[in-house]
């Protein structure tokens, strides 16, 4: 198998899925004649014209409607955000629209369409950059949100996306667009959605962590095998449906959970985690629950208080320690 | 949409809807300040102009424009009843005095061209072909609604029939319809769409980054604003600067003209020709629709914020009176065949509402079905 970068293997799976469907088209800003802000979408005009690679104006609101109105009639429009900052300016077609219409039309109008782009934080680019948008989506019934964290995932579970019927929102991470993997060449290659991921396997705490977290976790989880303390990584892949059942299973095995994230604490995907597990395995728990999480301030410009407020290595492993009484 | 500062609508809304009711009500207080002579002479004028544009409609193509405007009327009415007696439930946005908007413009279109509207779409969604049974069954939140009881009042669907909402956030539609016309380019199919939206969603910025769009990539969508003079109770002096909504086409280079909203077959025409364009140069259009609306932004309207004389100046130039003014000097018709038409349309509008009374309400697993197309279950797929 190649080893290719995240970047690599979503640029393949968008080529592969656009030359495949005829209905399958990429719109956003600087997509085409620019490659795309984050070269995702490099080559991609060259290869198939102007017709299937769309630049728009720097309109989120509209070309995310516009997309969606697309979808009502058929078409499977893959729009992307530059980064997923500024589809906060295009929630209102997100949510009201495309999580929405399926059920307001009694089952009539089905909105295949993709979301996707950079989200979490970023290096130095401060508060309106660098934020973890997640939560939001995952709150909505009618959305499905997938979050890979290797090559191989990045490019399964996009063309998955890509061929689901419903509106999925998939956002990548802005630091790992260069990470490297093995991805299968098999056009066909696709990793199902809501289907959790056992990145390492262990015996005494699960760790769960998505995106950014996922590489950060093993390191942890390798220091900490030398420390004495098997740990298990828990990748859910797709927050929304989340695969809580892999996660129960661990968890009634280690009897112990961290959960690490990029996002706030408050309200994030890991408080509903927390809760699912204690409401699934609260007799299998052998200590509290314990979050890792983005500290509770806007993402500061300043590289030591950046690094201060991103989760690392070290905190998993604190955390780790804490909840296996070890300190 | 509908933004409500105190309850939500109830059956309170009898007594409110009263006062701005007044459509066939004769004037408890007519004011001084309206010269029915020179409305009078306004109306005569408006009638001459309609009637020439009889030109190349026959009998049956201008009897159908009628009916099709008074089944609107009598739905509308009639849906204003059943939700004072408590059988529709949350908002209703009623489409009196507005019925020769959506009457006009969709008969300038095919079954297979595609219609978005906002929440207050009853009359879009009937002129489009929707049975009045289905509305009125979607209305009371019955299984046998065309949104299947899920939608409601401000939710009416109809793939079949390229009607494609119902849509309550205020522009919400604008962009959704530039994508359903944007569909239509890239597959070269030939539908044009209809987007219908009032003078309120003119200032949201859905509407500019749309018609942007629209212009840019010269989409075949047809934006119809109906200019109906309030945004809720706010009136368009006091909530937008440049107020000739035509105008704002020149701010994109797009093609737009005012429409006389209460002349049904002005609106047609205007539509015709924007359907010329959209369907031989694939070039949008902006029409600006004059209009007004007889009843209140909702049926738990006050309607404190307008004059009865203004409603009145307005009712003189009632859309369907206006018509069948028309159609009775030219001798098209004559009374016995309107009265006749009314009957029938009566008969519709009962049709409709047993129709819906007697329909079952949704089953309660309908509760979890239609959230997503391609449902997930996890463990199924883990072995994959």
């Amino acid at each position: 198998m190649p080893t290719i970068t995240i970047r690599e293997a979503l640029n393949q799976a968008i080529r592969e899925e656009i030359a495949r469907d005829e209905s399958v088209f990429i719109m956003g800003e600087e997509v085409a004649a620019y490659d795309g802000a984050y070269k995702v979408t490099k080559g991609l005009l060259n290869e198939f014209g102007p017709k299937r690679v769309i630049d728009t104006p720097i309109t989120e609101l509209g070309f995310a409607g516009l997309g969606v109105g697309a979808a009502m009639v058929g078409l499977r429009p893959i729009v992307e955000f530059m980064t997923f900052n500024f589809s906060i300016l295009a929630t209102d077609q997100i949510i009201n629209s495309a999580a929405k219409m399926l059920y307001m039309s009694g089952g009539q109008f089905k909105i295949p369409i993709v979301f996707r782009g950079p989200g979490g934080s970023a290096f130095q680019v401060s508060s309106q950059h660098s934020q973890a948008m997640e939560s939001w989506y995952a709150y909505f019934p009618g959305l499905k949100v997938v979050m890979p964290s290797t090559p191989a995932d990045a490019k399964g579970l996009l063309k998955s996306a890509i061929r689901d019927d419903d509106p999925v929102i998939f956002i990548e991470q802005e630091r790992m667009y260069g990470n490297k993997g093995e991805v299968p060449e098999d056009p066909d290659f696709t990793i199902p959605l809501g289907v959790a991921d056992i990145k390492r396997e262990g015996t005494d705490v699960t760790i769960v962590a998505r995106s950014l977290m996922v590489p950060v976790a093993l390191k942890a989880a390798e220091q900490l095998e030398q420390q004495g303390v098997s740990c298990e990584v828990i990748d859910p892949r797709t927050i929304r449906p989340l695969d809580i059942d892999t996660i129960v299973e661990s968890v009634k095995k280690t009897n112990r959970v961290v959960l690490a994230e990029e996002s706030h604490p408050i309200c994030g995907v890991n408080a509903e985690i927390s809760t699912q597990i204690m409401e699934r395995a609260f007799d299998y728990l052998d200590a509290p629950v314990k979050r890792v999480s983005g500290a509770d301030v806007p993402m500061p410009y300043a590289k030591n208080l950046e690094n201060l407020a991103v989760p690392d290595v070290e905190k998993i492993v604190a955390a780790v320690r804490e909840v296996a009484y070890l300190d | 949409m509908s933004k409500q500062t105190a309850a939500p609508p109830s059956r309170a809304g009898a007594e409110e809807q009263s006062s701005t009711s007044v459509i066939d009500a004769p004037a408890q207080d007519a004011p001084a300040d309206v010269d029915k002579k020179q409305l009078a002479r306004e109306r005569d004028e408006v009638k001459e102009r309609q009637k020439d544009r009889f030109t190349g409609l026959n009998k049956e193509q201008l009897i159908g424009l009628y009916r099709q405007m008074l089944l609107i009327r009598r739905f509308e009415e009639k849906s204003a009843e059943v939700y004072v007696a408590g059988k529709i439930g949350g908002f209703c946005h009623l489409y009196i005095g507005q019925e020769a908007v959506a009457v006009g413009a969709i008969s300038a279109i095919n079954k297979e061209d595609f219609v978005f509207a906002s929440y207050r779409e009853h009359g879009h969604a009937l002129a489009k072909g929707m049975s009045a049974r289905a509305i009125m069954a979607e209305l009371f939140g019955k299984a046998t609604g065309c949104s299947k009881g899920k939608g409601g009042s401000m939710h009416m669907f109809d793939k079949d029939l390229g009607f494609l909402g119902g849509h309550a956030i205020v522009g919400g539609q604008i962009p959704l319809a530039t994508g359903a016309a944007f569909a239509s380019m890239y597959r070269n199919s030939g539908e044009v769409t209809l987007c219908f939206f009032g003078e309120a969603a003119v200032n949201q910025g859905a509407f500019h980054e749309s018609l942007n769009m629209a212009q840019l990539w010269k989409l075949p969508c047809i934006y119809i604003c109906e200019n109906n003079q309030y945004g809720m109770g706010t009136s368009l002096a006091r909530a937008m600067s440049l107020r000739d909504i035509a105008q704002k086409g020149c701010a994109y280079e797009m093609a737009s003209e005012f429409v006389d909203g209460m002349d049904v077959l002005a609106v047609r025409e205007a539509t015709m020709r924007a359907v010329q364009r959209a369907r031989k140069e694939s070039l949008p259009t902006l029409l600006e629709v004059r209009t007004y609306r007889f009843m209140g932004h909702s049926m738990s309207d006050p309607g404190n914020y307008r004059t009865r004389a203004e409603i009145e100046k307005y009712q003189e130039r009632d859309p369907i009176k206006l018509f069948s003014a028309s159609l009775l000097e030219e001798k098209i018709v004559d009374e016995k065949a309107l009265e006749e038409i009314d009957k029938q349309i009566h008969e519709e509008v009962e049709d409709a509402l047993r129709f819906a009374d007697e329909s079952p309400l949704p089953d309660a697993a309908e509760l979890y079905t239609e959230v997503y197309a391609n449902p997930i279950d996890p463990s199924r797929n883990r072995d994959r």
